[in-house]
């Protein structure tokens, strides 16, 4: 230790320090902002195309406001026509977060679901990302079928011993319906009253 | 010493995990799978080779009073990169350590050896030491994370061979824990008979 302690050498030393090692980072930010920004945007594409019908465009993501909460959503086109919307959705499911892609055509059927985010426990309430239990939500059609868990009087299979997770997963595409209501009532107003009808069956 | 010694010393003699018991958080917390275990191994040894060479190049320069603070900014640095990079070329290995990534600024590990190696001996054998003590520790997670993998899922790296339920407990946290008790018993086991 050839560097006394005193206080203008332990200030200098720190300074510099600081000062070389926030430089360094401020280049690499610079450098790795590009290919992160990709890399997001690259998963968020990924994870819209696999929930909604064959399409080519994606818009950028927009946002809505429904019941005091904000859901993002993207619209999706082939060639001029809007053939569907991917919503996001959040609700708490038995380990924090259970964050959804839901994609909708334009009659208002679920195409498909994706998890983006999931905090379950693995071997349990993590089997609602497998097959089994995600596939019976592809071409569900929530205005004749109930969003809810067999157990609550729906139409929903749950996953065994995972209720929790399995209320929470279809809550979520209850939510993305109610979203998708509000949006297409919003864009299109010829469809309204129809809408409504499909709305109150499924109360 | 000779140089080859000094990375040996970190897979069996001072291995981090075995031995040591240094750096058990996420030790426990990210060996769910295999690959888990390895990214997490490989991301702490990468760190710890640079910021052993970095405190070894700058330790003569630093006054005694102030040497942890600046270590840890070192350190914080070259994990700061580390996250920038993966969050770039590998965000699926990014997003499932999660946390555990700004974590390694607070892995004992690679304090420990600035404070007991770095800052007392030359770039090459700090480079060296980083070295065998990164390979030991994600030896040490990639092997728990096959056992809690194999036991808890049957599969192996990803690969389900089996498709049956496993045990599991080894997935979720006691798992870890006993886990890792047997893996000691039989290292030191096999250590004592060198």
């Amino acid at each position: 230790m050839a560097v006394n302690s005193s206080f203008k050498n332990m200030t200098l030393c720190l300074l510099v320090i600081c000062f070389v090692c926030s430089a360094l980072l401020a280049g690499v930010n610079v450098l790795t902002k590009g290919p992160i920004a990709k890399a997001v945007e690259a998963k968020t594409t990924a994870a819209v195309t696999a929930v909604v019908p064959e399409c080519d465009i994606v818009s950028n993501v927009q946002s809505t406001e429904f019941n005091g909460n904000n859901y993002n959503y993207y619209v999706v086109r082939l060639g001029e026509d809007v053939v569907g919307y991917a919503i996001e959705t959040s609700v708490s499911g038995f380990g924090g977060n259970l964050k959804l892609m839901v994609g909708f055509n334009t009659e208002g059927v679920v195409c498909n679901t994706s998890v983006l985010e999931c905090n379950e426990t693995p071997g349990l309430g993590a089997k609602c990302k497998e097959a089994a239990f995600a596939d019976q939500f592809k071409d569900f059609n929530p205005s004749v079928k109930a969003l809810k868990v067999r157990k609550d009087g729906g139409d929903v299979d749950a996953i065994t011993a995972s209720t929790i997770t399995s209320r929470a997963y279809s809550l979520a595409v209850a939510n993305a319906y109610e979203v998708y209501k509000s949006l297409t009532s919003v864009q299109e107003e010829a469809p309204v009253a129809e809408e409504e009808i499909g709305g109150t069956d499924n109360e | 010493m000779s140089k080859l010694n000094l990375i040996t010393k970190g897979l069996v003699k001072e291995n981090p995990t075995f031995v040591l018991l240094l750096g058990m958080c996420p030790t426990l917390a990210t060996t769910t799978s295999a690959i888990n275990g390895m990214s997490m191994g490989l991301a702490t040894m990468f760190v710890l080779i640079l910021s052993n060479m970095a405190i070894s190049a700058i330790a003569r320069f630093i006054p005694d009073k102030v040497r942890i603070p600046a270590y840890i900014v070192v350190i914080a640095t070259f994990v700061t990169l580390l996250q920038f990079l993966m969050q770039a070329f590998v965000p699926s290995i990014y997003e499932s350590l999660g946390l555990f990534i700004p974590l390694i600024v607070v892995n004992c590990i690679i304090l420990g050896r600035a404070e007991a190696f770095a800052n007392k001996n030359g770039v090459l054998d700090s480079a060296l030491d980083g070295i065998g003590i990164g390979l030991g520790f994600t030896i040490a997670l990639t092997l728990l994370g096959i056992i809690r993998e194999l036991l808890g899922n049957l599969s192996f790296f990803g690969w389900k061979f089996c498709q049956a339920d496993g045990i599991l407990a080894f997935v979720l946290a006691p798992g870890a824990f006993i886990a890792l008790a047997y893996l000691i018993v039989v290292f030191r086991k096999v250590a004592e008979k060198k």
